[in-house]
């Protein structure tokens, strides 16, 4: 038997960050708000009430699309999804069919084998539906419960053309997706709060065959890992089936997280007909090549591009730039620092490292850093300058951590500054060589790690503030003799 | 009197609001036990309102346009606090949780909302038959229906037992029962009245419209409930067409299409007339054809069947209305709360939405009848850059008796074959009574189209025809 290829395609739904609903004025609610606070005739579907388009999620919806390279329609149109269910309650879903706000783009991401793209098909608005409470906790309800605060509320679903092919692809792909989301800030992206959720439509087919296998749909996922191991499981149980030359079964899957199993919901072929039309209570949207155009140049510089050019002008490396454009705060935050006149990968390091491992230590956002870029900046002055060393910009990120001061007073009222006398570095080294005679051995006969200890004992000795060069070229110049 | 003159006596404080109330609610008590043009009468409302306006008066605050006007509501409008059922049993215990955007700026110009009227279930018939709950008479003939959707409303004015009434009109609901009870009725242009609060059967085609016993007080009915609102993304922004009105410079045409032939010999004879009286004022009349109208039937009821298949999903039962209490499964508590709540009718119409929007058949029917629509729609446009106005009869027949057809579902869609062309182009036409009654005192309607937004000239051209 021929090599087997995975070709998957997702379909993510988003929910945008408008203040009110998708066709009416209730309020966005959390998840904690009391059940049925924020609802209203439009989305409890009295009789006689009309949906009113929100353009805010026109806006964040053609944002979100432009941001991952698709092309906006100057006319699309709203459909009615038509089934039954208590939580759904127009028995109709507002959403988008054949003319879809947003068409054909693509992200770029990063596989072993060098960059690839994964096509978008399409992008589409549509509104949530409400919750059905079945039990709470462990106990089982004799009635279910409906909550319509999350009825109503925007949602951009994006579908992807099936250019995936390993649960690694899928995993970069949802990163990638949900870095520039939360960048042009159209969703906060939480997948625990439903805020990003996934569905993967998933198949396997001989290598050279053009033609794709029986394709499966797995749902339920509330994690980017939930998803990649609902991958690998498939994989592996649609494998098995092929192999034994039987024939997979289009049908449709839940995830269950614990068992890290998926089990069929439902076959394909007996799926609900949906009785799509079109929504006459609408009129289509109408986009005009300037709306598009303004909210494309909105946009910025997104942080594929972004990172590219911290990589070019600032000669950082894949990683510190990948670090730094983690979000818009961050890469404002190492920006102002350069500006401020700190060397570039200097201070890079500087927050990439001892910044960052602070903040997350305290469980803080860049925004909420005690340390601001000017002190970030005049620490890499101070590093690039040999002021001071390594070691000390380490006590002094501690100082004023806990005290907000600039470095460069503190430097200079505290004899923090490093000590470049080599007259000093001398004695010092002269003290800590003559309780090592050891080291000398070792280092005379080939080992050159072994004037570490010497170098931790001047260290010690000059409070961190010996310029580590000069050390090191005075030790072997006194061992050498 | 007409409702201008009662406002206009209101306001100078000639007469009290509570008291035409009043007289109309004794005439309502009188009169409606054997018409059943209400479901409901709001004598309570009613009297507070009556009573505000009368204070406003004595305060000598300003009042509205329908100052103390008693209108009756076709109850498939909402009014805020008071029931609404549209005829069904689905929704016999619901109360409204707001106003129709309609009834709320008929409360600002100081109408007093008499009560809701009866209709066909859902406003899915011709003949106020379909109702749930009671069988509307004609008031000019208690053997004979009052036509429908609109039964209650068209009889309420013409018992007078309401100075203007509001309908619904989705393929004729206002027009036909207009024409079969001897009142004016008026379906405006489609997007110049907010359908906000009016239970959706057929989002493209409803349009909400008024009964009145004169072409004066529609002309101000209409501009009370006319005007774009924001709650309704199909009402339009357009305005009324501004064009002085001289009948010597109208011209009107005539459809020579197949089915004006096989009229009742009364309505020939009275259309003729009405060619005849149009002439003298000087109009002149062109023969015009709007071709793809003789497709029209089937077009509209696969379309308004589709959207209501899909419009009435929300009556299931969990938040409002009946839902069954016997069911053991979810399917079931659907099948036994839509089953015990709908009417035939109105399941008749759900079924054949539903197949029409199905898989497979969606390209054959609804698609087919939305380009057919479209067709219709160009035959309007075509036809209004040579002529002003279009002159048909309102109905084929006059009112016909209870039960004729109740059994043929296919007749009882046949009374809408002259007002249905105009629901699906979505242009304003009018159902005017001709001043002689048939042996049996029924009346004969004339239908008066006109492009849309053109409203203006409709009320000029009745106007002309009383006098």
């Amino acid at each position: 038997m021929s090599d087997l290829q995975t070709v998957i395609g997702l379909e993510i739904h988003l929910q945008l960050k408008t203040k009110t609903k998708m066709f009416c004025a209730c309020a966005q609610t959390s998840q904690e708000a009391k059940a049925n606070s924020s609802i209203c005739p439009v989305c409890t579907s009295q009789p006689g009430a009309l949906p009113v388009i929100n353009k805010k999620a026109v806006e964040l919806g053609s944002k979100a699309a432009l941001a991952i390279n698709c092309t906006i329609a100057p006319y699309s149109i709203f459909a009615r999804k038509n089934y039954f269910y208590p939580d759904l309650p127009k028995s109709y879903q507002i959403s988008q069919f054949e003319k879809p706000l947003a068409q054909r783009g693509h992200i770029k991401i990063k596989t072993p084998d060098g960059e690839k793209l994964i096509s978008i098909t399409r992008a589409h608005l549509e509104e949530d539906a409400g919750k059905s409470l079945h039990s709470i906790g462990s106990k089982n309800l004799e009635h279910t419960l409906i909550d319509l605060n999350r009825a109503g509320i925007p949602l951009l679903e994006i579908v992807s053309e099936p250019d995936i092919n390993s649960p690694e692809e899928a995993y970069t792909y949802l990163t990638e997706l949900k870095k520039t989301m939360k960048w042009i800030e159209v969703s906060n992206c939480d997948m625990e709060k439903g805020e990003l959720r996934c569905d993967v439509n998933i198949s396997l087919k001989p290598k050279e065959a053009v033609e794709l296998g029986k394709k499966v749909e797995i749902k339920n996922l509330n994690s980017f890992k939930a998803v990649k191991d609902s991958i690998v499981y498939e994989i592996a149980r649609q494998t098995n089936i092929i192999k034994n030359g039987e024939t997979v079964l289009s049908d449709t899957r839940l995830w269950n997280d614990k068992e890290e199993k998926t089990y069929s919901m439902r076959s394909k072929e007996t799926a609900n007909d949906y009785r799509y039309f079109p929504e006459p209570d609408l009129i289509a949207l109408k986009l005009s090549d300037e709306y598009s155009s303004e909210i494309k140049n909105s946009l910025g510089e997104l942080p594929h591009r972004k990172k590219a050019r911290f990589i070019k002008q600032y000669a950082l490396n894949d990683y510190d730039a990948n670090l730094l454009t983690a979000n818009k705060n961050l890469s404002s935050y190492f920006e102002n620092c350069v500006e401020l006149g700190g060397e570039p990968k200097i201070s890079a390091n500087l927050i990439a490292t001892e910044l960052m491992g602070r903040l997350n230590a305290n469980k803080l956002e860049i925004k909420d850093s005690p340390i601001i870029p000017q002190y970030i900046a005049e620490l890499a002055q101070l590093l690039k300058s040999e002021k001071i060393s390594a070691t000390i910009s380490k006590q002094v990120l501690d100082k004023i951590w806990e005290k907000p001061t600039s470095p460069k007073e503190l430097i200079e009222a505290s004899e923090m500054s490093q000590v470049s006398d080599e007259n000093q570095i001398r004695e010092w080294a002269k003290e800590a060589l003559d309780k090592n005679p050891k080291a000398i051995e070792d280092f005379k006969s080939g080992n050159e790690k072994a004037i570490g200890p010497i170098m931790g004992m001047i260290m010690k000795k000059s409070k961190g503030k010996a310029n580590p060069k000069i050390t090191s070229s005075i030790i072997k110049e006194l061992i050498q003799g | 009197m007409n409702a201008i003159s009662i406002a206009n006596k209101v306001k100078s404080g000639e007469i009290k609001a509570t008291d035409i109330i009043n007289d109309y609610l004794d005439r309502i008590k009188e009169k409606d036990k054997k018409i059943n043009a209400f479901l409901e009468v709001f004598a309570d409302s009613a009297l507070k309102k009556a009573e505000e306006i009368d204070l406003k008066v004595a305060q000598k605050k300003p009042v509205g346009t329908l100052a103390g006007v008693p209108v009756a509501i076709k109850d498939n409008m909402l009014y805020k606090n008071h029931r609404m059922t549209c005829a069904s049993k689905i929704l016999e215990n619901y109360i409204s949780p707001y106003s129709a955007t309609a009834v709320e700026k008929l409360l600002e110009e100081d109408a007093v909302i008499i009560g809701r009227t009866n209709m066909d279930e859902f406003a899915m018939g011709s003949s106020t038959e379909n109702s749930a709950f009671k069988n509307t008479k004609n008031p000019l003939n208690e053997k004979h229906v009052p036509g429908g959707s609109s039964g209650g409303s068209a009889a309420a004015v013409a018992a007078t037992m309401a100075l203007i009434s509001l309908g619904s009109d989705t393929g004729g609901s206002i027009r036909q029962p207009a024409a079969f009870c001897g009142v004016y009725g008026l379906k405006p242009t489609y997007g110049s009245v907010s359908r906000y609060g009016l239970a959706a059967f057929a989002s493209s085609l409803d349009q909400i419209g008024c009964f009145t016993n004169n072409p004066e007080d529609m002309k101000l009915a209409f501009s009370v409930i006319s005007g774009h609102d924001k709650k309704d993304s199909t009402s339009s922004i357009l305005q009324q067409t501004e064009k002085k009105f001289d009948i010597k410079a109208i011209k009107i045409g005539i459809p020579k299409e197949p089915f004006m032939e096989g009229l009742e010999p009364k309505i020939k004879e009275e259309f003729l007339l009405t060619i005849q009286k149009l002439k003298n004022l000087g109009a002149s009349m062109l023969d015009i054809s709007l071709p793809n109208t003789q497709y029209a039937l089937p077009t509209y009821y696969i379309i308004a069947s589709g959207e209501a298949s899909s419009n009435l999903g929300r009556y299931d039962g969990t938040r409002y209305g009946l839902n069954s209490k016997k069911a053991d499964s979810l399917i079931n508590f659907y099948k036994l709360s839509r089953g015990e709540g709908f009417g035939p009718e109105v399941k008749r119409r759900i079924m054949l939405g539903t197949y029409s929007l199905s898989a497979g058949y969606y390209d054959d029917y609804y698609i087919k009848a939305q380009k057919i629509r479209t067709l219709i729609k160009n035959d309007f446009k075509k036809a209004f850059t040579e002529i002003d106005i279009i002159l048909t009869p309102t109905t084929p027949t006059t009112a016909f008796k209870f039960g004729d057809k109740l059994k043929n579902p296919i007749s009882m869609y046949l009374s809408d074959i002259f007002t249905i062309p105009a629901s699906l182009a979505g242009v304003c036409a009018v159902s005017a009574p001709c001043k002689n009654k048939t042996e049996a005192g029924l009346s004969v309607g004339m239908q008066f189209t006109s492009n849309h937004f053109n409203e203006t000239s409709l009320f000029s051209i009745l106007g002309l025809l009383s006098d």
